[in-house]
């Protein structure tokens, strides 16, 4: 993985740029290298690069003054909320600074009537749904790492998470945003009204990857928690049946709030780990869940047993109570640093394909693994496609990184050979920015770079992320994790 | 004048190459049946799309249907019906509204206008259910972009900025749209003689409770009405009607399933509602905004409230002396004027007026893909 050559002339002016930085933001630049070693990396911590320097601005008009006095000096400006991103979306270049917009941490307002929240980009996922719980509403979309991830980085990522089968993802449940360009001008786009006037640029920002301007004000849906949650745990013999047991759910009309899967291997490492109760036996373990009133909870739990019994399921066991419904989820929640337990090291891809290719891509995984002579273990968001596969691998046996590469790559590209995409919800960032070309035509990027240029024409904003350059080699890519120490160890990945 | 048809997306980039190398700009057309909105496009020449009308793909396990721009939405309406799914942003048949025929209009056509119906407020709106395209630029050339499966960021989100962009980025050649299962049954609550103000208060209430809501409207008239919509099995239906009703406090009646749906479709049509020759506004704004703003407009015709509030359809006679935009300062609302005689057009914009540093911003996203300017110019006014 390689960044664009850095600009040695603005390294050597490093002194002079913190300077003026410290003159537009006083107090808030960061230039002790040892201050700056927290920032060197994102999630995505096999890769590490330390920026000139870090600013951390507390308002709006410091960010505009920041961004306009980069975009007059040439000097590239990387975003970062929490620093959680699993594809190195914040990953600092050697001849940019970091704009760090934790301090954009209060909660502005909450209008309950319009159902909308307004809050500062670096407030925490999770803190908008406790703002507003005391009157029963939440925020939504539910990334793993809600409890650290910012807003700000959702909106980068379009953030999902297990429940965006029927809840959507950060774009649905996003209404507006106030934007800094890189020539300083502010904007907003969108508001508490459902719908903005003139292009969606709104849903361009989202999940533009910090590429297209910094968010400093987001405003977002709120809805009124279900009163009810149930969850079932479902066993199968085959991995198969389980992939055309989701088929038929859906096929049937039943849009569960969570549809999870679990291949044999994860299910092991999570009971060892947890005791979630997970049967030892089955090849699949699927997770239900339901929310909702009692009725319609239970109305759907026995049409899913049915179809899962038809499907050969061999258990079939809904939640009796919240502590057993929390339960089963903390094994699921819990599969990843349990992988992490039975394998020195592993390696976590991502990437989405019609459901309908379920089994085959699975049986195609271990396929790929066993050519270099890895195993695999699976989680997947089953409901939406999305695939989390992790590859078991050992770093300190010479050759076996490159080795869980090439089989995280071969799998994205299967991904798309069948009808999928390289990223379901961790991004592109660096880490499948060189497997771009898998996916797009060199047209479909091409205008994809001059939608960039709309808004950024001297590509000062997170160069080198999400589009590959020419004659790079492909390059791997997912989240490394040695002794099962992600960069986050507490935080639930899934 | 020239009326081009093509058939295939290599004719679909021929013609724009040969409208770019001519410099001749093309009116993009599905029916036609949107015409009625924007100011006049100024091309001479027209590429209308209704020759590309298929079906591509539907597998209802995947929720996804892929189609060609050309194919009508009641067709494609009617054939996911027949997998027991729908497009759940409900999209209304405009058509009627500027005299045209019901069921004319394409997907292309709704994708580019961009106006989803009642379910917006709990299902989300045409941005929300479009998966990926496949288009032909300004340039001639063809690219796509998202993907064709629920779950995917990669690459920029370019479905948003499509919809709802009246044709004036590229010619979409396909489409991928989430197709969502259809309840077993639906059915509204009926509230009779609440004024405006009372009726947002309402429906406010019941948005904020644990049953859920997909389509919560107010209709003036004699009398009154404001209906909430509620969908899923019978059993359900019948438990969250009971509770709706019950945490209401207000006498209500209950419109059962066919008539529900037959009311829910005149709502999103709104024509049925609207004087012949009335000029028509669609006002989007905070809900709780909307009885304010009703006052302020006290001298209109008439208006229907859609979205719990959040979007108000109001008419007027155009020669009456009303400043819609005015009255929207300061709100957080904005108005497109859907429908008005030509010489109200010419001096009146159509669509929202925008901020100039985001007008240029829209510039230069539109040059992006269609730099010469070739597709639907002046379409979107000034």
């Amino acid at each position: 993985m390689r960044m664009p050559d850095p600009d040695q002339a603005l390294i050597a002016g490093r002194d002079a740029i913190v300077g003026a930085l410290a003159r537009l933001v006083p107090g808030g630049v960061v230039s002790d290298r040892a201050a700056l070693a927290p920032y060197s990396c994102d999630a995505l911590t096999a890769y590490r690069q330390l920026p000139l320097a870090v600013v951390l601005p507390r308002t709006t008009e410091e960010v505009s003054a920041v961004l306009g006095w980069c975009h007059g000096a040439g000097v590239k400006v990387v975003a970062r909320g929490a620093g959680t991103s699993l594809s190195g979306g914040s990953l600092p270049l050697a001849d940019g600074i970091v704009l760090g917009m934790a301090r954009f941490n209060r909660v502005l307002d909450i209008d309950y009537d319009n159902r909308c929240a307004v809050v500062q980009p670096g407030v925490t996922n999770a803190a908008i749904s406790e703002a507003v719980a005391g009157r029963g509403f939440y925020y939504a979309p539910d990334p793993s790492s809600q409890i650290a991830c910012s807003i700000g980085g959702n909106v980068a990522e379009n953030a999902g998470g297990v429940h965006c089968l029927k809840y959507g993802t950060t774009t649905n449940n996003l209404l507006g945003v106030e934007i800094v360009l890189i020539d300083g001008t502010i904007l907003r786009l969108g508001g508490a009204a459902p719908e903005a006037p003139g292009y969606d640029l709104l849903g361009l920002v989202c999940g533009s990857e910090g590429m297209l301007g910094v968010v400093t004000e987001v405003t977002v849906r709120i809805l009124p928690r279900p009163p009810h949650q149930r969850a079932m745990l479902i066993g199968f013999p085959a991995v198969e049946a389980a992939g055309e047991c989701v088929a038929s759910i859906i096929g049937c009309g039943i849009i569960p709030a969570a549809l999870e899967i679990m291949d044999r291997p994860a299910i092991h490492a999570a009971e060892a780990f947890v005791n979630a109760g997970y049967p030892l036996d089955v090849e699949a373990l699927m997770i239900a869940e339901l929310d909702g009133g009692i009725e319609e909870i239970d109305d759907a739990l026995a049409i899913i047993a049915t179809i899962a019994t038809r499907h050969g399921a061999t258990l079939c066991r809904p939640s009796e109570g919240e502590a057993e419904r929390l339960l089963f989820w903390a094994g699921r929640k819990a599969a990843f640093p349990a992988v992490g337990r039975v394998s020195p090291d592993y390696y976590c891809v991502d990437g989405t394909i019609p459901r309908r290719m379920l089994g085959p891509v699975l049986g195609r995984i271990t396929e790929i693994a066993a050519a270099e002579g890895l195993a695999v273990a699976n989680v997947f968001h089953a409901g939406d496609g999305n695939l989390h596969p992790l590859i078991l691998y050992d770093a300190s046996i010479p050759g076996d990184l490159e080795k869980a590469e090439r089989v995280g790559n071969r799998i994205l590209e299967t991904c798309v050979e069948v009808g999928g995409v390289l990223t379901g919800e961790h991004g592109v960032g660096i880490e499948k920015r060189d497997l771009m070309h898998k996916q797009f035509t060199p047209v479909d990027l091409a205008q994809q770079q001059r939608v960039k240029a709309a808004f950024d024409p001297q590509a000062l904003l997170n160069p080198g992320k999400v589009f590959p350059a020419l004659s790079r080699c492909a390059e791997g890519g997912a989240e490394h994790v040695h002794g099962g120490q992600t960069r986050f160890p507490d935080l639930p990945r899934f | 004048m020239a009326l081009l048809r093509p058939q295939t997306v290599d004719q679909v980039v021929d013609a724009v190459r040969a409208a770019g190398a001519a410099s001749r700009p093309l009116e993009i057309l599905g029916s036609g049946s949107r015409r009625g909105i924007g100011h006049p496009v100024q091309a001479e020449d027209a590429l209308c799309l209704d020759r590309m009308a298929a079906i591509i793909d539907h597998d209802a396990a995947e929720l996804v249907v892929t189609v060609q721009p050309g194919a009508r939405t009641a067709d494609v309406i009617a054939h996911l019906a027949g997998s027991g799914q729908r497009l759940a942003f409900e999209p209304p048949d405009l058509a009627p509204l500027w005299g045209g025929a019901a069921g004319a209009g394409t997907i292309g056509g709704m994708f580019a206008a961009g106006i989803a119906g009642p379910r917006r407020l709990a299902a989300g709106g045409i941005r929300d259910h479009v998966l990926g395209f496949q288009a032909v630029n300004g340039l001639g050339e063809v690219f796509v972009a998202g993907g064709k499966v629920l779950k995917n960021v990669t690459g920029y989100d370019l479905p948003k900025v499509m919809a709802g962009s009246w044709g004036t980025l590229a010619v979409l050649t396909e489409i991928s749209l989430k197709a969502l299962p259809m309840p077993e049954a639906t059915g509204s609550l009926v509230m009779t003689g609440l004024d405006p103000a009372a009726a947002v208060t309402m429906m406010t209430r019941a948005l904020q409770g644990a049953v859920p809501i997909t389509g919560a409207a107010h209709l003036p008239g004699q009398p009154a009405r404001t209906l909430l919509r509620l969908e899923g099995t019978p059993r359900v239906l019948a438990v969250q009607r009971a509770a709706l009703a019950a945490g209401l406090q207000w006498e209500s009646d209950w419109l059962d399933d066919a008539e529900s749906q037959a009311l829910w479709q005149e709502i999103g049509a709104v024509r049925p509602f609207v004087a012949d020759d009335a000029m028509v506004w669609r006002i989007v704004l905070p809900a709780t905004q909307a009885p304010a703003v009703l006052a302020r407009l006290g001298g209109a015709d008439g208006h229907l409230l859609d979205w719990g509030g959040a979007l108000i359809w109001l008419w007027h006679a155009a020669d009456a002396a009303i400043d819609v935009r005015a009255a929207l300062a300061a709100t957080g609302g904005h108005a497109t004027l859907m429908r008005a005689p030509a010489e109200v057009t010419a001096r009146v914009p159509v669509f929202p007026p925008l901020p100039p540093p985001l007008a240029a911003l829209e510039a230069r996203v539109r040059a992006s893909f269609d730099p010469a300017g070739l597709f639907n110019p002046g379409r979107l006014g000034g």
